[in-house]
């Protein structure tokens, strides 16, 4: 790709760079898209065909296949998103900080998406859309630190302060992340407890457990597919006068 | 240290009052925001003394925001605060001092307020008395909370609408746990387990967030 000869040994640090990290994204994004594609065909079948129907909830739980893997993600994602931001921020390697920009979008999305299905599942379930418990609740406050995180860098037009910014304020968060959560535990509950856990046997069926289990990979491979995917637009846009990115182009302009 | 700390929170002080206008606005809005709630709910005052924790609550968050801008925004505009980021003290005091010095121009006349507030909405002297105390723990945390969104947002076009978004869901603790403490005066609950939370968040935030809001101001700065 490059023309110049001298170049680090690969190490830790060898795909922190914008130029080797760009192409090998690239290969992945395809193989984690073609992953959560399979994943989510067999966790869809088993969940829709293959799980028994739930003796009190009817056909409705039925979407717990998305609801489940798409809080877990939701959270996972806010961890992961602040653990490269603070990676950018300590070793001031460029590319972390644009996996937490990258990340960023796809974590509100799952926040979103657990939220509408949550209110979904909610109406046949409660008979209401909405109620001010505590994780509905929490869950709502993650939307809006993800949306916070995601306008202060878009209102910082240089890239380095923003990526910064961003760190610190996802630092925080995350800080936050357990006061907030625990406060509005005491504050309301009503939301039924966690159906998995590690230390007691699981309270479900072992097909529905299998179906959430492929659901969430599938949605781990989608989040990270997707990030990668926009982290490559993000390199390209900065480093668009470079070198690297000046021969992709070209390269580009032949095919 | 401590001559540093009294240095900042004095000057931060004497420019507050040099520019009362900003002070009393903040204060005018609190009472304003207050005031309007019955003219949009009614005048019943049953339903009244039962929102009035939480209304009175987040007049104070909104109050608290309104104010940060102040907290940077001038020192930046002229130059200090870069003098400020430069000088052998460490940032974080002098961080700690201007949130002081805020929370003594912007929460404590607030919380002065809440005392005529709570005869607006007809509370009862242990209700009133839990709101006064509510405030003065939790308004030092509004402060502190608020200074790193005032430091991120330092200089953004928008920024004072940013800093609000930023820093209004990490006020939800204080808020929860100080309208609880009302909530539980009012329907003769012991308080202590609240104010004690408050003052845990106070801690918490005293000791942390002037760290992060020195890393905050030096990367809006260089």
């Amino acid at each position: 790709m490059s023309t110049l000869s001298v170049r680090a040994r690969p190490g830790l640090f060898w795909f922190s760079s914008p130029q080797t990290f760009f192409p090998l994204a690239g290969r992945l994004t395809s193989w984690f898209f073609v992953i959560a594609a399979v994943l989510a065909a067999l966790g869809l079948y088993v969940g829709f065909f293959v799980a028994p129907t739930d003796a009190t909830q009817g056909e409705s739980y039925r979407i717990i296949f998305i609801h489940v893997p798409a809080a877990w993600m939701s959270m996972f994602l806010y961890l992961i998103m602040a653990l490269w931001a603070a990676l950018g921020l300590i070793l001031n390697t460029r590319v972390s900080s644009m996996m937490a920009s990258a990340i960023a979008p796809t974590g509100a999305l799952m926040t979103v998406l657990a939220l509408i299905t949550g209110s979904l599942w909610g109406r046949p379930t409660w008979g209401t859309y909405w109620v001010w418990d505590a994780r509905l609740t929490s869950e709502l406050v993650l939307l809006f630190l993800y949306l916070g995180f995601l306008a202060l860098q878009a209102a910082i037009d240089d890239p380095r302060r923003a990526d910064k910014a961003g760190a610190v304020l996802a630092l925080v968060g995350v800080v936050n992340i357990p006061i907030i959560y625990f406060s509005v535990q005491w504050w309301n509950t009503l939301h039924q407890g966690s159906s998995v856990s590690l230390t007691r046997s699981p309270s479900m069926a072992a097909t529905m457990l299998l179906g959430m289990l492929l659901m969430a990979l599938a949605f781990w491979s989608y989040s990270i597919g997707a990030a990668l995917h926009r982290v490559r637009s993000i390199l390209l846009e900065r480093e668009k006068r470079s070198e690297w990115a000046r021969e992709l182009r070209a390269a580009e302009r032949l095919n | 240290m401590l001559k540093i700390f009294l240095h900042v929170v004095r000057r931060d002080l004497l420019l507050a009052m040099r520019q009362k206008a900003d002070v009393l606005n903040t204060l005018f809005f609190f009472v304003v925001v207050v005031t309007l709630v019955p003219l949009g709910i009614g005048p019943e005052p049953a339903l009244l003394r039962d929102i009035a924790p939480g209304v009175v609550w987040v007049a104070a968050l909104l109050a608290a925001i309104l104010s940060l801008p102040r907290l940077f925004a001038n020192d930046f505009a002229d130059g200090t605060l870069e003098q400020m980021l430069l000088s052998a003290e460490p940032l974080s005091l002098i961080v700690l001092a201007k949130a002081t010095a805020h929370w003594l121009s912007t929460g404590v006349p607030l919380t002065l307020m809440a005392v005529v507030c709570g005869l607006l909405f007809d509370m009862d002297h242990r209700s009133t008395a839990a709101l006064v105390g509510g405030l003065a723990l939790g308004t030092p945390v509004l402060s502190l909370i608020g200074s790193i969104g005032a430091a991120l947002t330092l200089g953004l076009r928008g920024g004072a609408v940013l800093a609000s978004l930023l820093v209004l869901p990490l006020y939800i603790p204080v808020l929860i746990f100080g309208a609880g403490a009302v909530g539980a005066a009012a329907a003769g609950l012991s308080v202590s387990a609240y104010f004690l939370l408050l003052g845990a968040f106070f801690l918490f935030a005293a000791v942390l967030m002037p760290w992060a809001v020195a890393i905050a101001l030096r990367i809006s700065v260089e």
